[in-house]
């Protein structure tokens, strides 16, 4: 029976109401009294150097209150990045400064030059039309190996060259993976690229600074996954502004994806502003604007090698990866290909031997940051090519070999530096494979072939790394931050709740689920629990949401307060029943005396905190308000295994999705519609990965993909409904409600099972086609079958 | 500046406005009606749908000069008179037919125009149907659920959970 409230429940979204009926608080639809307007002047050269920026004629123009440069932020700081990586010979990664406005030079199609603030939007458009840019051009460097080649032109004049890191790992295993590769009976190699993506949350993003003169505060409102992390990097970092002076509100969030962790530029210049022209000022980005100022997503181009034993065992793994960092090191662009993508290579399999090796790579592209799994998408893909590109040479079943190389005992600890808690990649299989109708099949195809198609099934796992921990280990590897999460939970007086967390949902639905967890915890109704999230003044600390790590970290923070908070409640009690703190029973928001019939209710316990006449004040203070900080001792390691069934058009190359199942294993669920739905979700955006999407730049630079009518985005009619599971389960065994992230799964194990299912139906029709590069498009799937 | 009157949501509204000033800006900007979103400046995402006189438009590519006089419709006028939801608007709740909210009031926009017109849209005409509206969020499972419950259809025999 489906629970009707609390943990297991699929709880209808309150958030939901006022998204439905309009009234949702969105950061454009913030409008202070007073408010200028700003236009950012982009670069529409890849690369140059900056002669003059003339804004004479422009700040005559009608309405226009201030009109900035990149002279004007000389004194500020640079845009921080959040992570340093140290290469395998020891040294720090080459990091750039990264200014607010353009000076000296342009170094990608879109980064702000000038900025101008005027009255309406209209006017500082008009009056941006009318500086005059006097840039020289510059060769444009946007091929990721020529931008390694010796003599080639420099992103920045001031780095060595375009390589920001070199990084190997495990480079004690090197050797030795070497030499399992010279002892092998079969190696498999792959190169392949995965496509750069762009993350386009349907909210574009938006800025609004405020500054208040008489008290010296600022206010920065944005469409931000984490305001605190906004707060600490443009307050510490960029303007000099300490926390108490600094207010960050993210209010509702429309999508993120992992684009909105990051500190950008237009944030700090309303910041900036707002104080500078006395007024607020407000940004909201076009979507044209997006498209080169987001940071964008993936980009790796890699050569995978698998080796095995005369048993089809895998006996070592080698990779090769350029990864692109655009022109700026974005704020975590470091630790995506490194520590998201190295950590994940052994997937589900007990490898032994694993090297890796990442070249971070200087462009003149927009930033290239975390995406949707950030990462672990990379390193899914391309392991789970190599291994059905094995199977395939080996003439053995893909599924089989797979689930012969399986880990099956845990803890396990990986070559590569991770130990998974928990898992059974067999049982989330044989949940597949009963899911798929796998013998029907050779029925199915035979009936495609009937209609002139041909079909494929492609299979894949996949093992994900979610809420990035523990702080001391992460630090040794380069964070520049603390990864753990805080709560405060305060009782009022009359017995509702209101939960401050500092993970900030942008459409994950935290409000309710958040709830249905504390709700239960206490035994009352889940609407005497409020959750507030997303503003600096409201959460006393908090690392926002990314990676999957909300209800695992966040969750357990709130978890751990809420434990404190029952604690307290329950001494209360032992003073109003007068009887042994040992013997008080928490059930149905009531404490009783274990063995008796006497008991409190929840809210007699919670008044007399507040109205504390029968009190044991020499004991205890005073009211129920409590905080946790919760630093997870280890990631969790959700996996999965799913199916794509396509159908391709030889006569086109069009490929449709025919069937798409997901059996997924996430531990514990609070609220399986909400984690059904962010399965659906991270599918449409793998299988866009895998079909449609692409950002795409010409060898000079220059953005082809730049709109939706350029850049394919997955619409209802590309995508088939989808068979997602999530019985299998085995709890984390670190957190306190044996959780596991959902958010990313969806987009890390889709895209290597649609591409399968494309190189299954080609081979079935004798074509010998052993890769194709996404996105699958009818042009690509047309000329592999030529 | 030219001065527009139009009905919006059953009530008069007027304002003046410059001749390029879009009927989503006037919505949003003036008549501080901030449900109706702008996803993007090519009239391709459909978060800014609202119905003019009837038809459903994008409120992006259309001028605040051209609904003068007509009868707009939007995501705040859609609930039931006591403030319920509305079928279109209880279906994407109860199907979990939005996620971030920010495309959801041109879905449920679009939703309304469909079912006025086609009562009882199969799976595939709903998905062609929605082909202007984009979500990020859902992979439009849910979405399409959602309207196949609001026209009275059995949303789970269209799909595996």
């Amino acid at each position: 029976m489906p629970k009707d409230g609390g943990i297991g429940a699929s709880s209808k979204r309150r958030e939901d109401v006022r998204f439905l009926t309009g009234v949702g608080n969105y950061t454009d639809d913030i409008n202070i009294h007073g408010q200028a307007h700003v236009f950012f002047l982009r670069s529409d050269m890849a690369h140059g150097t900056i002669n003059s920026v003339d804004t004479s004629a422009a700040s005559g123009m009608p309405g226009v209150v201030q009109i900035f440069t990149g002279a004007d932020f000389e004194a500020v700081g640079s845009i921080p990045c959040g992570w340093q990586v140290t290469d395998k010979h020891g040294e720090v990664m080459q990091e750039p400064r990264h200014p607010v406005l353009a000076h000296g030079k342009v170094r990608h199609v879109g980064e702000p030059i000038a900025a101008v603030v005027a009255e309406t939007l209209e006017q500082a458009r008009d009056a941006a039309e009318a500086i005059k840019l006097d840039i020289s051009e510059l060769p444009a460097v946007v091929d990721m190996k020529d931008a390694l080649k010796e003599g080639a032109t420099k992103v920045h004049d001031d780095l060595n060259n375009n390589l920001c890191y070199d990084w190997g790992f495990v480079e004690e295993n090197k050797a030795a993976t070497d030499k399992a590769f010279e002892d092998a009976a079969h190696v498999t190699t792959l190169e392949l690229v995965n496509n750069r993506l762009v993350a386009n949350p349907m909210e574009p993003r938006v800025a609004v600074g405020d500054y208040a003169r008489g008290t010296d505060e600022h206010t920065l409102y944005t469409t931000s996954q984490n305001p605190h992390v906004i707060r600490l990097l443009m307050g510490a970092f960029v303007l000099g502004i300490p926390e108490h002076k600094l207010r960050v509100v993210a209010p509702d969030v429309g999508g993120g994806f992992g684009t909105k962790i990051f500190h950008y530029q237009e944030e700090a210049f309303c910041t900036f502003a707002a104080k500078a022209c006395n007024r607020p000022v407000k940004w909201t980005s076009s979507r044209s604007e997006a498209f080169v100022s987001d940071a964008h997503g993936r980009d790796h181009v890699t050569k995978i090698e698998l080796a095995l034993d005369a048993d089809n065992n895998f006996t070592a793994l080698r990779t090769e990866t350029h990864a692109n960092m655009g022109a700026y090191l974005s704020t975590f662009a470091p630790s995506v290909p490194t520590w998201l993508h190295g950590t994940l290579m052994a997937g589900n399999y007990k490898t032994p031997l694993i090297y890796v090796n990442v070249k971070a790579v200087f462009t003149n592209t927009v930033p290239v940051d975390a995406y949707r799994g950030a990462g672990r998408p990379e390193a899914t893909f391309q392991l789970e090519r190599v291994v059905d590109k094995a199977a395939r040479e080996l003439g053995v079943d893909p599924v089989a070999l797979r689930r012969q190389n399986f880990i099956t005992e845990f803890p396990y600890a990986t070559p590569v530096a991770v130990e998974y808690d928990t898992g059974d990649y067999h049982a989330t299989m044989d949940k597949l494979e009963s899911m798929i109708d796998r013998d029907g099949f050779a029925a199915r195809r035979a009936e495609s072939e009937k209609n002139g198609k041909l079909r494929g099934l492609g299979v894949n796992c996949y093992i994900e790394a979610c809420g990035i921990a523990p702080s001391n280990l992460v630090g040794q590897l380069g964070a520049r931050a603390g990864l753990y999460e805080s709560a405060t939970v305060r009782v009022n007086a009359t017995g509702g709740l209101v939960v401050m967390t500092g993970s900030h949902s942008h459409g994950q639905g935290h409000e309710t689920s958040f709830a249905q967890v504390v709700a239960d915890m206490i035994g009352i109704d889940e609407n005497m629990v409020e959750i507030v999230h997303g503003d600096t003044s409201k959460v006393p600390m908090g690392m926002g949401t990314y990676g999957s790590r909300s209800l695992a970290v966040g969750g357990s923070a709130m978890v751990r307060a809420t434990e404190k908070i029952i604690n307290k409640a329950k001494k209360i009690a032992s003073h109003l029943l007068e009887a042994s703190e040992g013997d008080i029973e928490l059930k149905d928001g009531a404490f009783s005396v274990a063995g008796t019939d006497k008991s409190v209710a929840w809210g007699d316990v919670t008044l007399a905190a507040y109205v504390p006449h029968n009190y044991p004040l020499e004991d205890i203070e005073p009211g129920l308000e409590e905080t946790a900080f919760y630093d997870p001792s280890n990631f969790t390691y959700p996996s999965g295994a799913y199916a794509c069934e396509v159908e391709v058009d030889p006569d086109t190359g069009k490929v449709t999705i025919e069937r798409f199942a997901a059996a997924d294993d996430f531990g514990n669920i609070v609220n399986p519609m909400i984690v059904t739905g962010q399965v659906h979700g991270g599918l449409a955006q793998g299988i866009g990965q895998a079909l449609l999407e692409n950002c795409s730049y010409d060898e000079n630079g220059q953005l082809l993909s730049a709109s939706y009518m350029d850049y394919a985005m997955p619409r209802a009619d590309d995508l088939p409904m989808f068979d997602v599971d999530h019985s299998c389960q085995t709890p984390c065994t670190h957190n306190p409600l044996g959780v596991k992230g959902c958010g990313e799964a969806g987009a890390i194990g889709s895209p290597p099972s649609v591409v399968n299912a494309v190189v299954d139906a080609l081979q079935s029709a004798g074509k010998d086609v052993t890769h194709i590069d996404m996105p699958l498009s009818p042009d690509r799937v047309w000329a592999a079958m030529q | 500046m030219t001065q527009v009157n139009m009905t919006v949501n059953g009530k008069a509204a007027s304002g003046d406005v410059e001749g390029r000033t879009l009927l989503s800006s006037f919505l949003r900007d003036q008549l501080k009606l901030t449900g109706t979103h702008v996803g993007c400046d090519t009239s391709q995402c459909g978060a800014c749908v609202v119905h003019v006189d009837g038809v459903a438009v994008k409120s992006c590519t259309m001028l605040a000069a051209e609904a003068d006089g007509a009868e707009v419709a939007t995501i705040e006028g859609q609930a039931n008179p006591d403030g319920s939801l509305n079928v279109i608007q209880q279906a994407f709740q109860d199907h979990h037919g939005l996620q971030c909210g920010f495309c959801t009031p041109g879905m449920v926009m679009s939703t309304a125009a469909l079912l006025k017109d086609n009562p009882k849209p199969t799976e595939t005409e709903v998905r062609a149907y929605l082909e202007g509206n984009i979500c990020r969020c859902t992979g439009y499972h849910n979405i399409v659920k959602a309207i196949m419950a609001a026209s009275g259809q059995d949303a789970g025999a269209i799909a595996a959970e």
